[in-house]
């Protein structure tokens, strides 16, 4: 057994997920490739798009694939960043957005 | 940024042997991932077989302006191998015999050569469909006697392809040396001025693109299109035709991928990306390279690595267009390069 969460090599393995049920497994790569595909975003688009909220969920093997993929679309380092300042930005404006909450909940109790 | 060749620095990968024994150990030796040959056998394509010849490739010799940190040639200016005149007369009379539609000159910088614009003249004479230079762009830019190329190349109708890696001055520069992106789109604005790569025009200039680390190249024709979009809106220049090539694992690119720790998950990636179709269109199936000194490979790929023609003609001064076809393919670890994804040549993706 491993004695760490994250193992590099696994991100090969990720079709290996079918094994233990091929028919939702088989549906979600199926689905996974079409999502990629060229449409009324380029792929280069949503390589980026992939590569933001990798950022957000956090999976090391999402940000090892985009960063990858974004590298063989030409994505340029300068664009990556700027795709994880929205992330960070959604993310921080999601807390911060609450303040709103906090706020009336204070007014309310104590206004 | 590398200043010398492999071979001036007497890095051990400048030894052919060396670099096809580390091919054929580790990963594809421990059974990690099956060799190129077991790989095209599952698909019933082994042995490769030369078809008829269409594009003959000469390698006017390895010495270049540039030190490209990928390159397949371990060219640069401390390479002192070119080809003479004597064989490049050999060249000419393969040519006249060979029915080829393509004549391919590279190097090095080809332009370098001392008799370059002889041959070049020559050979302009026989009838060549498709006379392609396969110019560096900076040579244009290097010192007056190569100034007037752009209209020595149109005076002669030549196909120019040049590599250009990336639209950003950061990227080209990191892969082909300090100062390499401006001087190459100065010499592209030249080329455009007398026609080169305009829309419609006849005068054909194509770039190549191949990616800066340790990845497959992107679809070539998404890849083109933001080339296009990007080379136009900045610098005003335009080209035709984008042909997006794989670094093949050999080399000075072996050796990249050896420091940088990537080499057995680029030898992965290739694999993973086998694409029998590309196997069924692989240029050296089409192609002979002769190397500076007149002998005879599958591919410029396998001259770098010394892997000859498996023929009793080795020689250009011995050539027989009959003879030589059928020819079964010389092949190793490296031909995943070529058989990745949509496939790579020296015209493009295959697939």
């Amino acid at each position: 057994m491993q004695n760490t969460y994250y193992d590099p090599a696994d991100l090969k393995k990720f079709g290996a997920i079918r094994e233990w049920n091929q028919e939702l497994g088989d549906k979600f790569f199926e689905y996974y490739n079409s999502v990629f595909e060229e449409g009324s975003l380029s792929a280069r688009e949503k390589s980026l798009i992939a590569l933001a909220v990798s950022h957000t969920v956090q999976c090391p093997y999402c940000i090892d694939a985009y960063t990858h993929d974004g590298l063989q679309r030409g994505v340029t380092k300068e664009e990556m960043m700027e795709a994880l300042h929205v992330a960070a930005a959604i993310r921080g404006g999601a807390s911060l957005v609450h303040g709103v909450q906090m706020m009336n909940k204070m007014n309310k109790l104590d206004g | 940024m590398i200043k010398k060749s492999l071979h001036k620095r007497e890095n051990e990968l400048a030894n052919s042997h060396r670099q096809l024994e580390i091919l054929s150990n580790g990963i594809f030796q421990n059974g990690g991932l099956p060799t190129f040959k077991t790989k095209i056998s599952e698909t019933g394509q082994f042995p490769l077989k030369a078809k008829t010849l269409e594009v003959l490739q000469i390698n006017l010799g390895y010495m270049c302006n540039q030190v490209c940190s990928h390159c397949h040639v371990d060219a640069g200016p401390d390479r002192k191998e070119v080809m003479t005149r004597e064989t490049m007369q050999y060249c000419l009379e393969a040519i006249e015999g060979s029915g080829a539609h393509t004549l391919d000159f590279t190097g090095g910088a080809p332009e370098m050569n001392p008799n370059f614009r002889w041959f070049v003249e020559e050979a302009s004479q026989l009838g060549i469909n498709d006379f392609i230079v396969r110019s560096n762009l900076t040579i244009i830019e290097a010192n007056k006697t190569y100034y007037d190329l752009p209209e020595f190349f149109k005076r002669h109708n030549i196909h120019i392809v040049s590599s250009l890696p990336h639209w950003t001055r950061g990227k080209t520069d990191k892969q082909r040396g300090a100062g390499v992106f401006e001087k190459s789109i100065s010499a592209l604005k030249k080329l455009n001025a007398i026609g080169y790569g305009m829309p419609d025009s006849p005068l054909r200039l194509d770039l190549v693109y191949n990616p800066s680390g340790a990845f497959l190249p992107a679809n070539q024709n998404a890849m083109e299109k933001d080339f296009k979009k990007i080379l136009l809106e900045e610098f005003g220049i335009h080209f035709h035709h984008l042909f997006a090539i794989t670094n093949l694992p050999i080399s000075r690119f072996l050796d990249y991928l050896i420091a940088s720790e990537n080499y057995e998950d680029y030898m992965y990636q290739l694999v993973e990306s086998f694409n029998p179709e590309a196997v069924r269109n692989v240029m050296c199936t089409n192609t002979l390279s002769v190397s500076w000194d007149g002998y005879l490979f599958d591919c410029d790929f396998n001259q770098m690595l010394e892997l000859p023609v498996r023929h009793k003609i080795k020689h250009i001064s011995e050539y027989n267009q009959e003879l030589l076809e059928g020819r079964d393919i010389v092949i190793s670890q490296h031909c995943y390069g070529c058989t990745a994804g949509a496939g790579s040549s020296c015209q493009g993706t295959l697939a």
